[in-house]
């Protein structure tokens, strides 16, 4: 029962700003992801939500409270560590019941909730052990076990999966969300830098750089809207292809001029690319909207690349290519035939450009 | 093959053997002068049958010599309270500091720390001097307090550095986590910090006690009569008169004199080694 909302929250280490001006509004029961590349500040701003960290400036509020001066044990949070920080002198049933006894919860009830979430996890045959018998998934059965029990107002994971192998993480990650839907029903933030996690997990993404919050939306919004280069880059794996390219008006309409094509800008885009006309942009096209040129494509939309690497993976292959001095991921259907060092004839999905402007990366649409 | 198993020998096992007799000889040399004979101890070194290196006629003597003729098992209560206290006060102090060092941020931290390192590096042949002063001045001369007081001063830096170093191997995460499962600072630090760095807290406390057993400046010069000295003086003020060595009662003072400590390092060696080497898994 708890939102959390983030007014102008400040961190600085000594000099520099790690987390700056981030405003945040998580809704009660929202699944929210904090992703972005690898010292941005996302862990710094759980932390602050969590308390371990001290405020520059700004304010944290958990449900109707401000918590800034308040001490983690008294928030009503509960946080997942990417080392699981599993108490290794204390058996998994300690380590589980440490919050409910602390907190001078009776012994039979302490007991029906480890069970029951002990019994939730599939680790009740484990509660004997200490951490140190347990394998890594395990652990963090464990680590998400000890955060459950309490019934927190907030659940707080800082990246729980990123020591777990491939196979597991993306099982972990399923369990995950199954949880959050069906039994946990609360309030989560969830910090990861891996950006299919964020994309999977959240109801809602937040996608951070250098301490400063770049968009907050919908996964699928975060996808097809992507605010500025960075976001059109980081999210989508493989990223999107960056092209460079000329704004020039000819006959009435618009054209962006790339890879010595004249790729006709949508009418309904017409308008905010105006002021571009004769400079120079940035076209932003994700793999998969490019594909194999068929004979029903418009000619100005299609061109010649040169394959440089196949990368066939089952349900479609990854094309990477070179069109001039300009390197092109396409992701195209498994039926293509195509070798190395053999031409292509791509097309493009026009509706599908993006533009950035190469000033500010702001993406104008 | 060949090759593989001379240089086993060249560069393990006969340095290691050397090492090993390097070490041990003085303990045996110190065993045997204990149990050997008057008459042997002060017989001529080329008399006839001289067996320096063992004995023949093995003889209880010289014990029960020190344990009639000196005050000896005062000593050695007197040396013990003197470590346990010296130890508990350091260890306490130690444990608080060296968490803070390694934990808190604050201003100065790491001055601080090496400030306190640097105290260690002060010889307490410089040191006693001053200290000399303080006690007199609080009339604790010739007390036992005069040590259990004074040894910290080189007992708690070393603690505080060797525990500072032991937390700062156990990952922040595990205090974080309790403080936020409902724990205070002070009680993550009890009841998650401090029970795991168990093997460290044992380590710095064997070698404060065996500081404080061996310890020979500040006693000889803080205590003056016989009843009250520690063993590692009274055996050497009263064992040598003049120059009359009582090789045989010496040895057998030093002998029984390390018997706890020996004791003390045999049964933790365990914890003492993982303390050294500073190593937990979560
Ligand atoms: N205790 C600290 N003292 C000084 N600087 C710090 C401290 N903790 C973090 N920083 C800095 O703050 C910035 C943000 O760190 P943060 O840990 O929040 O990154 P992150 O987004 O979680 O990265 P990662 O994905 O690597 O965990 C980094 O530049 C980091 O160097
Ligand atoms: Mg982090």
């Amino acid at each position: 029962m708890a939102q959390v909302v983030l007014k102008d929250l400040n961190k600085k280490f000594d000099e520099v700003y790690a987390v700056k001006d981030v405003n945040l509004h998580i809704r009660d029961k929202e699944f929210m992801v904090l992703v972005g590349p690898s010292g941005c500040g996302k862990s710094t701003t759980l932390r602050m939500v969590a308390g371990l960290e001290e405020i520059t400036s700004g304010e944290v509020h958990i449900g109707e409270r401000l918590v800034n001066d308040l001490p983690p044990k008294d928030r009503d949070i509960a946080m997942v560590f990417q080392n699981y920080a599993l108490y290794p002198h204390m058996t998994v049933y300690d380590n589980m019941a440490f919050g409910l006894k602390m907190r001078k919860f009776p012994k039979s009830e302490i007991e029906t909730r480890v069970k029951d979430a002990a019994t939730l996890l599939g680790i009740q045959d484990l509660l004997k052990r200490k951490p140190r018998q347990l394998s890594g998934g395990q652990r963090q059965r464990v680590a998400v076990g000890r955060a459950i029990v309490r019934h927190p107002q907030v659940f707080l994971f800082d990246e729980p999966l990123s020591n777990l192998d491939a196979k597991l993480r993306v099982q972990m990650r399923v369990e995950l969300k199954r949880l959050h839907h069906d039994r946990l029903e609360t309030t989560v933030i969830y910090v990861t830098h891996d950006q299919v996690e964020a994309m999977t997990l959240g109801d809602r993404v937040v996608v951070m750089k250098d301490g400063l919050v770049q968009q907050v939306g919908e996964p699928l919004e975060l996808y097809s809207k992507p605010r500025n280069k960075f976001v059109a880059g980081f999210i989508g794996s493989p990223a999107m292809n960056f092209i460079d390219t000329t704004i020039v008006e000819a006959g009435g309409a618009l054209y962006a001029e790339a890879l010595g094509l004249r790729v006709r800008v949508p009418p309904d885009r017409v308008s905010r690319l105006g002021p571009y006309k004769g400079r120079a942009m940035t076209l932003g096209i994700r793999p998969e909207d490019l594909r194999e040129a068929g004979g029903g494509d418009p000619q100005d939309l299609v061109f010649e690349a040169l394959v440089e690497v196949v990368e066939p993976l089952g349900s479609e292959i990854l094309l990477d290519t070179r069109v001039g001095n300009q390197t092109l991921v396409a992701r195209v259907d498994p039926t293509v035939r195509t070798r190395h060092h053999q031409k292509i004839r791509l097309a493009f999905v026009p509706d599908r450009i993006h533009f950035f402007d190469n000033t500010t990366d702001e993406a104008i649409a | 093959m060949i090759e593989q198993r001379w240089k086993r020998w060249v560069f393990f096992y006969i340095p290691l053997t050397l090492f090993i007799i390097g070490t041990l000889f003085p303990f045996y040399w110190m065993f045997v002068t204990a149990i050997r004979p008057d008459h042997e101890l002060y017989r001529s070194w080329r008399a006839a049958n001289n067996a320096p290196f063992w004995t023949l006629q093995p003889t209880l003597a010289h014990f029960q010599d020190l344990l009639a003729r000196t005050t000896f098992p005062r000593w050695l209560w007197n040396t013990f309270f003197i470590a346990v206290a010296s130890t508990g006060i350091s260890l306490f102090c130690g444990l608080l500091a060296g968490y803070a060092l390694a934990r808190l941020r604050f201003p100065m931290a790491g001055a601080l720390g090496t400030s306190i390192f640097v105290t260690y590096l002060v010889p307490p042949t410089l040191l006693f001097i001053p200290l000399a002063d303080i006690i007199r001045e609080f009339h604790l001369g010739n007390t036992p307090w005069a040590l259990i007081l004074t040894y910290p001063t080189f007992l708690i830096p070393f603690c505080t550095w060797l525990l500072m170093g032991y937390f700062k191997t156990i990952p922040k995460e595990l205090e974080e986590c309790a403080r936020i499962d409902g724990a205070t600072r002070l009680g993550a630090m009890v009841r998650i910090i401090f029970p795991i760095a168990i093997p460290g807290i044992l380590s710095a406390g064997i070698f404060a006690f065996t500081l404080s057993w061996n310890e020979f400046i500040y006693a000889l010069i803080f205590l003056s009569s016989p009843e009250r000295k520690t063993v590692p003086v009274g055996v050497v003020s009263e064992l040598i008169r003049g120059d009359i060595y009582f090789w045989g009662q010496l040895m057998a003072g030093a002998l029984l004199g390390s018997i706890p400590v020996a004791l003390v390092y045999s049964f933790f060696v365990e914890y003492y080694v993982t303390g050294l080497t500073g190593s937990v898994k979560g």
